[in-house]
């Protein structure tokens, strides 16, 4: 029997925290995800669940210490944002080349400046090189969704890295939306209990984390990391099969949206999907052939797998929701766009920058988008530079 | 009936009308609604205008932006018509609520020759006689449910009164006071267009 109220996405993951009651929690708050802490600090008190939480002094702090717990052996999990996660950053590096699976309960904002509180992806994606998977929600429901699964991705024997289960702040995260809550006997019974092979306070096992490597080490360590994450693929598939079994909900590298016949499809990341959706109906009903491909794994970057879902559209419009300063366009673009390349996809393709600093998206600007990709189809529009979506003169 | 009704809320920080648009979202759910509830987030502070949205639906709510053309509009603050272009987008077959304490003679030059049902209430009245302190949101919140007509009035009140029982089951009193609060402001609702 599924639950089915109304939360806010901090609420509806500090939920999923509650059913998988971690061992430990550091975590130092920051907007918009200081609800998430807070909330399971309550639980806590109320003696909901017994996790360990940890109040700690800063960020670095919340990710050394969930890393110290991790690597003693608990099921650690914090939670940030924004220049909360960049003051993590040495550490998260450390964390994913240790093969500690953490999971992190990311709320996107973006980094400073100007300073800003609202979504954008540049915290998350400025981290996308740290070997961390990242998983990106839609609504309330996949960031609950999504950090179910989170645990069980980490703690694969061929997996072995932390993970963040990301979702748009405040748009989801202080956003009272309708949700389906899963019962907790199954859901404990998903998750699984924590039993680690190898850890810091096993006895009879002296290991070390995270000591020096010479040269000579350093490179196949570096190899078996980078395998890691190509497994990981196929265990976010695997979980989320087994995680439709017990909810019915499907979840893949990516969702199509009426992609299988589109002329002009948009590719995207998080909350704006849904406000794609609403705009792919719209004008599907006036005949026009759109569709959406939703990113919800960037990393592991399904790229190929992308590409080839991509191959038989006109047109492709990719939207980042951080710029790069690259001179070259944003995270999301550069690599689709190689991809597209190695499967020869010959579409035409436009990188657009959107959304940043919580600037706002509305199905009539994801008209004007498809509108671009039917012009661009036509050869009667032609973009030098990736365009800002929305952008005042 | 409208299959989506878009609602949205002017106050200043602190006098709860991110408070009013979640409650509003919550009684709705209650009601057997798909909802959505969110407040705009800049710069909080005490007394800074400030804008939250209410979607109330039959189908599942799948956007993510704010509201441009909403139904109806619901201003906590009468200063704000000053400042704010508070029908912006407002459909003519909607509405707007106002909370205030003037004549409609004095409202009506400051709507901008909007055409739609303008609806005045005095919350503070309200708020004084049945909580004896000014929280304009519980008014407000009964008078956008009377002219959004998102959900049957009996409805509203048995589901406010279920959750207000849970919220304040060791404070009977403030109870009373915030039913009577509501079930005043549906009658003192006063329609001037």
């Amino acid at each position: 029997m599924a639950i089915r109220t109304r939360m806010s996405g901090n609420e509806a993951v500090a939920y999923a925290i509650k059913q998988i009651n971690p061992d430990v929690m550091p975590a130092f708050p920051i907007t918009p995800s200081t609800e998430i802490p807070q909330f399971v600090a309550s639980m806590i008190a109320n003696g909901e669940i017994d996790t360990e939480f940890i109040p700690v002094e800063s960020e670095h702090s919340a990710m050394s210490a969930t890393m110290g717990a991790s690597a003693a052996g608990a099921r650690a999990m914090t939670a940030t944002s924004s220049c909360g996660l960049a003051l993590m950053w040495e550490v998260l590096y450390v964390a994913a080349s240790s093969r500690l699976p953490i999971v992190l309960a990311l709320v996107n904002r973006g980094l400073t400046g100007p300073l800003n509180i609202n979504a954008e992806h540049s915290d998350s994606m400025g981290a996308r090189d740290a070997g961390w998977i990242q998983i990106y929600s839609e609504s309330n429901q996949e960031a609950y969704d999504n950090f179910l699964q989170a645990n069980r991705i980490a703690e694969h024997a061929s997996v072995h890295l932390p993970v963040m289960i990301c979702q748009d702040g405040f748009i989801t995260s202080h956003a009272v939306q309708n949700i389906t809550l899963w019962e907790d006997e199954p859901i404990k019974k998903f998750v699984g209990e924590y039993n680690p092979e190898h850890y810091l306070l096993k006895e009879d096992e002296s290991m070390a984390v995270g000591p020096y490597a010479v040269s000579n080490y350093c490179m196949e360590e570096k190899k078996a990391q980078a395998e890691a994450m190509k497994n990981a693929k196929q265990v976010i598939l695997d979980v989320a099969k087994e995680f439709e079994a017990v909810t019915g909900q499907k979840y893949g590298l990516f969702e199509e949206y009426r992609l299988e016949d589109a002329e002009y499809a948009v590719v995207a990341i998080g909350s704006v999907c849904g406000t794609i959706k609403d705009a792919v109906d719209a004008l599907r009903d006036k005949g026009m052939k759109v569709g959406l491909l939703k990113v919800r794994v960037f990393r592991p970057f399904p790229g190929e797998e992308m590409a080839k879902a991509l191959k038989h559209c006109k047109a492709i419009g990719i939207m980042d929701r951080c710029e790069s300063y690259s001179a070259n366009g944003g995270p999301l673009g550069a690599e689709l766009m190689a991809a597209l390349f190695r499967e020869k996809v010959t579409a035409e393709a436009v990188n657009i920058m959107y959304g940043l600093s919580g600037r706002d998206v509305t199905v009539g600007d994801m008209g004007e988008v498809f509108g671009w990709l039917e012009k661009m189809a036509a050869g009667e529009l032609h973009f030098d530079e990736y365009p800002y979506l929305g952008l005042r003169d | 009936m409208r299959h989506l009704t878009e609602i949205r809320w002017h106050g200043r920080g602190g006098q709860g009308a991110k408070t009013a648009a979640l409650l509003l979202a919550d009684v709705a759910f209650q009601a057997g609604k798909q909802v959505q509830g969110f407040p705009e987030y800049g710069p909080e502070r005490m007394g800074a205008p400030i804008t939250a949205y209410d979607r109330i639906s039959d189908k599942e709510i799948r956007v993510h932006s704010n509201i441009y053309e909403p139904d109806f509009v619901a201003v906590v603050d009468d200063t704000l018509l000053h400042t704010v272009d508070v029908t912006a987008g407002l459909k003519a077959d909607g509405g707007i609520l106002i909370n205030t304490q003037k004549s409609a003679e004095e409202i009506l030059p400051l709507l901008k020759g909007y055409t739609g049902k303008i609806y005045l209430l005095d919350a503070h009245k309200v708020s004084m006689a049945t909580l004896g302190k000014y929280f304009p949101n519980t008014p407000m919140l009964a008078g956008v449910v009377k002219i959004s007509e998102v959900m049957e009035i009996h409805e509203f009140l048995r589901e406010m009164e279920e959750s207000l029982k849970h919220k304040f089951a060791r404070k009977p009193e403030v109870l009373e006071g915030n039913l009577k609060a509501l079930r005043m402001a549906i009658d003192e609702v006063q329609c001037i267009q």
